[in-house]
């Protein structure tokens, strides 16, 4: 495996004509854990990966991988491993020389083509032309292409999409063995819920602007807290009193702005006896649905 | 790795791009066979047969001593459309299966891309030449011995003429891939390069020699630069019989090939090669 670098973006903005794909993001992504990179579809997310590969040409901005453009890497793919979307095969071409072609273009060893073969489980199915290949064997081959020259940095376009069961589970203890190994893997989902047992970080686009980066855990425990009391109304005063944002539900107040230890001691201060202190457990799609702000659309 | 070496692997790619595929061998078959059976007809009619009724005096009057390199010429005359044709599915078929991402995620480079490939196409469009005159030498000299004819291969002049149709399938090739890079839809690609080889330009070229000033801009179109090239054709041979010709040097033709196949490629490295993936 080459050395690990981050992913650098910054400043980043594209324009297809009147359209504006992305907007002015900026964000990195580190070695040894897997971030996610999540937006609903047409968030252009596909556009942003593309202008890191050097496929797509920015209106404005750089991405780097630690400073360098892809376009400017000695060993591109020895240095980062790429599986967009998957339908880049010529269908009349085997499984087996699709992956020659591009090691002999990267000066990668032959042997290097069976390894990966076997390693994302289609050896068996490699000499069979790729028009016949399921999408989930399409996706395997595509992670065969970005794992050819052993790259440091790995960026995965939708790879659950189109696996069955089993292949999203193969995928997530993957991804997370790759990133245990010391790389940098940055996988792409329109649903969080792909992704969430097995990313470490989340970046979250929405319209082609960033709207979060950070842990899940942060963006799970979210900012509501629900509380209740026997006297409701004594504590929904105290709390409106201290300057939070409280929702009447059918399973207590809503908490906004506020965290539970501040919750509970405006409780105590007001003397109101508390029969639920708790933070929303739901808070992660939610949140995740109120971030990218079209929680119809996904 | 240095740009040579970068070259050179991208080199190998192409090729291996193009023999991974089934297409490289049914174009061949068929141009084979398409060359083989217009040779060999060829040669029936003016070596045999046309010889019997040239006493009649109806059967075209073609010298003896032309007559080899008219049907050996068929292989280009005829066959220059399969070249063209596999440059253009070959550089076509990266934008139509998407293969374009992972071509240039390997080699970012794009210009050494397209460059490898008109290289790798070059070579194959030389291949393909050399079979088609497998064919047309060796079916149309049987038949010309075989009728009592000299089938000219003692003569170095047919031998230089059968080197300067190799290249000539060499160049049709390479305008074959600046033809796919300046049109990316394989299918515009395909029906226009048949449409103006097999129909708009034998129109041109023959309403072309009605006029003198009109004939002197027939010799710049792409199959009568190539027949300039080849120096010899059904096409020139026949239309020398019935208006005004002109033809370049072979050189000159050789050179006007060539500028179809870079002027198209240079168009559509700055229209479609540079775009944006998507």
């Amino acid at each position: 495996m080459s050395t690990s670098t981050t992913i650098e973006i910054a400043g980043l903005g594209k324009s297809f004509g009147a359209m504006r794909a992305v907007d002015d993001l900026s964000f990195s992504v580190r070695p040894g854990q897997v971030t996610g990179f999540l937006g609903p579809n047409g968030a252009g997310k596909t556009t942003t990966l593309r202008m890191l590969l050097g496929l797509v040409r920015p209106t404005e901005g750089t991405a780097t991988f630690g400073g360098t453009e892809y376009r400017n890497l000695k060993d591109p793919l020895a240095t980062v491993g790429t599986a967009l979307e998957a339908s880049s095969f010529h269908p009349g071409r085997s499984a087996r020389n699709h992956l020659r072609v591009y090691a002999r273009a990267a000066g990668i060893g032959m042997k290097r083509v069976d390894a990966v073969l076997a390693q994302v489980g289609i050896a068996a199915f490699a000499d069979r032309r790729v028009g016949g290949y399921s999408l989930g064997m399409r996706q395997r081959l595509g992670l065969a292409f970005a794992l050819l020259g052993d790259p440091g940095v790995l960026v995965l376009d939708e790879p659950v999409n189109g696996l069955d069961p089993e292949g999203i589970k193969w995928i997530r203890s993957f991804l997370g063995q790759l990133a245990a190994e010391g790389r940098t893997v940055l996988v792409s989902s329109h649903l969080l819920s792909e992704v969430q047992q097995s990313v470490d970080r989340v970046i979250i686009i929405s319209h082609g602007s960033l709207v979060y980066e950070g842990g899940l855990a942060e963006l799970e425990s979210g900012p509501r807290v629900l509380a209740d009391s026997p006297d409701r109304a004594a504590l929904e005063s105290a709390l409106l009193a201290a300057g939070a944002d409280v929702e009447a539900t059918a399973g207590g107040l809503a908490v906004t702005g506020l965290t539970r230890e501040q919750v509970g001691t405006i409780a105590l201060s007001a003397g109101a006896v508390l029969s639920l202190l708790a933070s929303e457990h739901s808070g992660i799609e939610q949140a995740f649905l109120d971030l990218v702000g079209e929680g119809g659309s996904l | 790795m240095n740009v040579l070496t970068d070259a050179l692997a991208a080199l190998r790619a192409e090729f291996s791009k193009i023999f991974t595929v089934r297409m490289w061998w049914v174009l061949l078959i068929v141009l084979a066979g398409y060359v083989g059976f217009t040779a060999g007809i060829l040669a029936l009619v003016f070596g045999g047969v046309g010889g019997a009724l040239a006493s009649g005096g109806n059967a075209p009057q073609i010298p003896a001593a032309a007559l080899p390199p008219i049907i050996y010429s068929i292989a280009s005359s005829v066959g220059y459309v399969f070249p063209v044709l596999f440059g253009t599915l070959a550089t076509t078929a990266e934008f139509r299966h998407q293969t374009l991402t992972p071509t240039f995620l390997a080699t970012p480079r794009r210009g050494l891309v397209l460059g490898a490939k008109f290289v790798a196409l070059a070579v194959v469009g030389a291949g393909y030449g050399l079979v088609a005159l497998l064919m047309s030498v060796g079916l149309g000299s049987s038949i010309l011995a075989a009728t009592g004819h000299d089938t000219g291969l003692g003569d170095g002049d047919t031998w230089w003429l059968l080197a300067r149709i190799v290249l000539a399938m060499a160049i049709w090739a390479i305008i074959g891939v600046g033809l796919g890079a300046l049109i990316p839809s394989q299918v515009a690609a395909i029906v226009i390069v048949l449409a103006f080889t097999q129909f708009l330009e034998p129109i041109l070229r023959l309403v072309a020699t009605f006029w003198d000033w009109t004939a002197s801009m027939g010799q710049y179109l792409p199959g009568a630069a190539s027949d300039a090239l080849v120096g010899s054709s059904i096409f020139t041979t026949l239309g020398a019989a019935t208006g005004q010709t002109q033809s370049l040097d072979w050189w000159a033709g050789g050179l006007v090939l060539l500028a179809y196949a870079v002027v198209a490629g240079v168009f559509g490295y700055f229209t479609s090669w540079r775009r944006d993936v998507t």
